[in-house]
């Protein structure tokens, strides 16, 4: 197929998108001939079902956070998905609505706002500090944007850490506003209409039903004047400005409303969380909303849900050795049914892969009966399998670091090698990269998730660039 | 005065190690107009090699080899390591979306940066690490007279730094693959039609850069003594300040930008306060951008319709 921005594939979009085949194909085009109210409503009762089918703390917990990041996905795709500028700082609007509604909900300058005003305040505030962080982006393009809202969010961090020792001139003491590391605690549930949220299940239909609302009005959003103009000074501001757009203004607006959306977040976050703290506003989660963004396909509501419950959810599962297991293997099984074609050649890898384990594991197991001492992190249905297939020695942390490297190494090597060398090593590389996991990755789960995040956005941005559901850009050049 | 002179020392130190990463930034900046934020991890991992090359000569107190073959070692393996990574980098991440959306490699470069400081955590742990540089090079050694106080670690990498960058202008300005990157910076399409290898200028270009970060992670580690998987990122940013202070493409603006930097990041610590360096930092970035975006050393740039 000839690359994006060739005049073909331009030519044959239309046909491309007619000819949806196989199951996935058909549930998508029947999806899509529901009206889309109908379709936001099987959403909502989906998620709301949620609660009834299970009751644990866990899962409902996991679901609050994914709503949120469903709804700071969809505030961001605002900016970088429509008007197409790249805010880095992002994270910060979320944690500067967290902290306004910890300030006027809580103790700590003893001011206790009705939740509804807080909520409105936070919102207004956020608005007006994306305005003007969107100032110096009239004069900014891509790049030198990124590097400024990133520094923004740096410094949002670094500020709210040292805000616990502010002399105001008139008074003599030192005053603490943001508490510095420790955060503010004991902040004020939210109450809205004589109802308090409490539990998380609470938040879950609250955040649920905020999201809900969220996704009517982008709906209509993106598909009024405004909606169209961020997308067209997106693909081309110069043509945009040429067609009597106001620019400058549409830019600052789309700032203004994704900073909004992601305050609003970050007030629901901050009275779930009971409290905030400097380190939850930090660029590994702004990593997570990208993540998020980026598999979901910029550009698309659609993508920023699916995007944020599949990166959400598997970024909370892989804390638990069990689950992670089933993600990890699950993932690379996927990877290679969506990749490796047709199926018979798909049978001998799989096939390969369980001979190669099942030989290296008795050969090796024979001359150092060390390296099978170990035994599976996990504990789950293939643990036992594992065990028998894969080496895992009395003390993999080193040799698993290796590993690690020479997987890196493989796996850079191989994307410039051709198609037949690829397949050969396919098989070793689907080993290692178990012997990896299973040796060194599992150790630590938190550095794992970080590494996972990093990795997507690469992976995702090489070869899929527009997501799961994200459009393709139609170039022409 | 004592108090002065030591900062504006520390400030030089400072800013060459920063001139030598915002000149990686501005020249892989200059020819794909793209900002490698992976830079300063490539930086990091530089001062991670420069640390293990270290403990494998035996460590700080005891080494196998005359010291100076220490540093030099030191800086080879880094340098070269760093280098490779960089190409590495560009090879996997970068060109397969070298005509890509200007979105996409950038935040390509942000996972690139993301993954490789996770990779740092992973391999090397949290643990910051030392070099115990004083014991390795004394710290009563070098110039004490008067109100001066520099001790020759500072003195050998404000030297090896001035060293390394009159080395890359000239590089630049005098020799075929310097004018073919100039070539290319000024203008690829047109560099690939006279039968410049534009593939091999862009390695040649991570490649240089990236060296130069590596040798910078190991001054930063041989005088700040601190070796740490977070310490790429915030330099890096700084760093690119630096190199758009200065004017990004721009070789003599990336150090005359990278001094500066540094010279006020010094000064804000020791006069104000060493919690608002960054504040600071990124003060001047907004002013240099909003009032002359072009940086200091910068000429006007030519808009492509």
């Amino acid at each position: 197929m000839p690359p994006v921005g060739v005049d073909e594939w331009v030519a044959r979009v239309e046909e491309r998108r007619e000819q949806r085949a196989g199951l996935l194909g058909q549930a998508l085009a029947a999806w899509d001939r529901i009206a889309p109210v109908w379709r936001l409503v099987l959403f909502a009762a989906l998620v709301a079902s949620v609660p009834f089918v299970t009751d644990s703390d866990f899962i409902i917990r996991v679901g609050v956070n994914t709503l949120l990041l469903a709804m700071l996905a969809l505030g961001l795709n605002i900016v970088v998905g429509w008007a197409g500028l790249l805010d880095l700082g992002y994270i910060a609007f979320y944690g500067f609505g967290a902290y306004t509604y910890a300030l006027l909900a809580s103790d700590q300058i003893d001011v206790h706002l009705a939740s509804w005003l807080a909520i409105v305040c936070v919102v207004v505030a956020c608005a007006l500090l994306g305005f003007l962080l969107g100032l110096p982006s009239r004069r900014l393009i891509g790049d030198y944007l990124a590097i400024v809202t990133l520094f923004f969010g740096q410094v949002f961090v670094e500020v709210v850490t040292n805000l616990d020792r502010v002399t105001l001139p008139g008074k003599d003491e030192p005053v603490d506003i943001t508490g510095g590391p420790n955060g503010i605690a004991g902040v004020d549930p939210i109450q809205l209409f004589g109802f308090e949220f409490l539990t998380p299940t609470d938040y879950f239909y609250l955040s649920l039903v905020v999201l809900v609302i969220l996704i009517g009005g982008l709906y209509l959003i993106d598909n009024s004047r405004t909606g169209r103009a961020w997308r067209a000074i997106r693909e081309d501001p110069l043509a945009a400005g040429l067609m009597t757009m106001p620019v400058k203004r549409l830019k600052l607006m789309a700032f203004a409303f994704g900073a909004a959306v992601a305050g609003l977040a970050g007030a629901i976050f901050a009275a779930l969380q009971i409290g905030v703290f400097p380190r939850n506003f930090e660029t590994p989660f702004l990593i997570l909303i990208y993540a998020a963004v980026i598999l979901g396909g910029a550009g698309s509501i659609k993508g920023m849900l699916a995007g944020a419950a599949v990166v959400g959810i598997s970024f909370e599962l892989l804390r638990e050795p069990d689950e992670a297991s089933w993600i990890f293997y699950g993932g690379v099984l996927l990877a290679l049914v969506l990749t490796v074609r047709p199926w018979r050649r798909l049978a001998a890898v799989l096939a390969g892969v369980v001979v190669l384990g099942l030989a290296l594991h008795a050969v090796v197991g024979g001359l150092w009966p060390d390296a099978v001492a170990g035994s599976p992190r996990a504990d789950w249905a293939l643990s036992s399998a594992i065990d028998n297939w894969l080496l895992l020695p009395d003390d993999p942390k080193t040799i698993g670091n290796w590993a690690f490297v020479v997987l890196v190494v493989a796996v850079v090597w191989l994307s410039q090698a051709g198609r037949r060398a690829r397949l050969l090593a396919l098989v070793p590389l689907v080993y290692l990269g178990a012997f990896v996991w299973e040796n060194r990755l599992m150790l630590d789960p938190s550095v794992t998730r970080q590494l996972m995040l990093g990795a997507l956005l690469i992976v995702v941005m090489i070869l899929r660039p527009a997501g799961l559901f994200g459009a393709k850009r139609i170039e022409v050049a | 005065m004592d108090f002065f002179v030591q900062q504006l020392v520390n400030g030089l130190t400072l800013g060459s190690v920063y001139a030598l990463l915002a000149l990686g930034y501005s020249i892989v900046y200059g020819i794909l107009k793209l900002l490698n934020f992976a830079h300063g991890e490539v930086y990091m991992m530089g001062a991670f090699m420069g640390y293990f090359t270290l403990v494998a000569l035996g460590g700080a107190a005891s080494p196998a080899v005359p010291v100076a073959l220490v540093l030099v070692l030191m800086f080879l393996v880094a340098g070269l390591s760093a280098g490779v990574l960089g190409v590495a980098i560009e090879r996997f991440a970068y060109r397969p979306l070298r005509d890509a959306p200007r979105i996409a490699p950038l935040i390509t470069a942000l996972g690139m940066s993301f993954f490789l400081q996770s990779t740092a955590l992973l391999l090397f742990s949290a643990d910051v690490r030392n070099m115990d540089t004083s014991e390795l090079i004394s710290p009563s050694t070098g110039i004490h007279v008067g109100p001066l106080d520099i001790s020759l670690v500072r003195i050998l990498v404000i030297l090896s730094a001035a060293l390394l960058m009159v080395a890359l202008a000239r590089f630049v300005a005098q020799t075929k693959l310097g004018k073919a990157m100039r070539a290319v910076a000024y203008d690829r399409e047109a560099a690939e039609m006279m039968g410049i290898d534009v593939d091999r200028t862009i390695v040649a270009a991570f490649f240089i850069g990236s060296v130069l970060a590596g040798a910078a992670g190991v001054m930063v580690g041989l005088v700040f003594d601190r070796v740490w998987h977070l310490m790429g990122f915030t330099a890096g940013l700084k760093a690119f300040t630096a190199a758009v202070v200065g004017g990004i493409g721009n070789i003599p603006g990336a150090m005359l930008g990278g001094l500066l930097i540094g010279l006020a990041e010094a000064f804000t610590a020791g006069y104000i306060s060493t919690t608002f360096q960054n504040l600071i930092v990124f003060g001047i970035l907004i002013v240099v951008m909003l009032v002359r975006p072009t940086g200091l050393l910068g000429s006007p740039a030519i808009e492509k319709v």
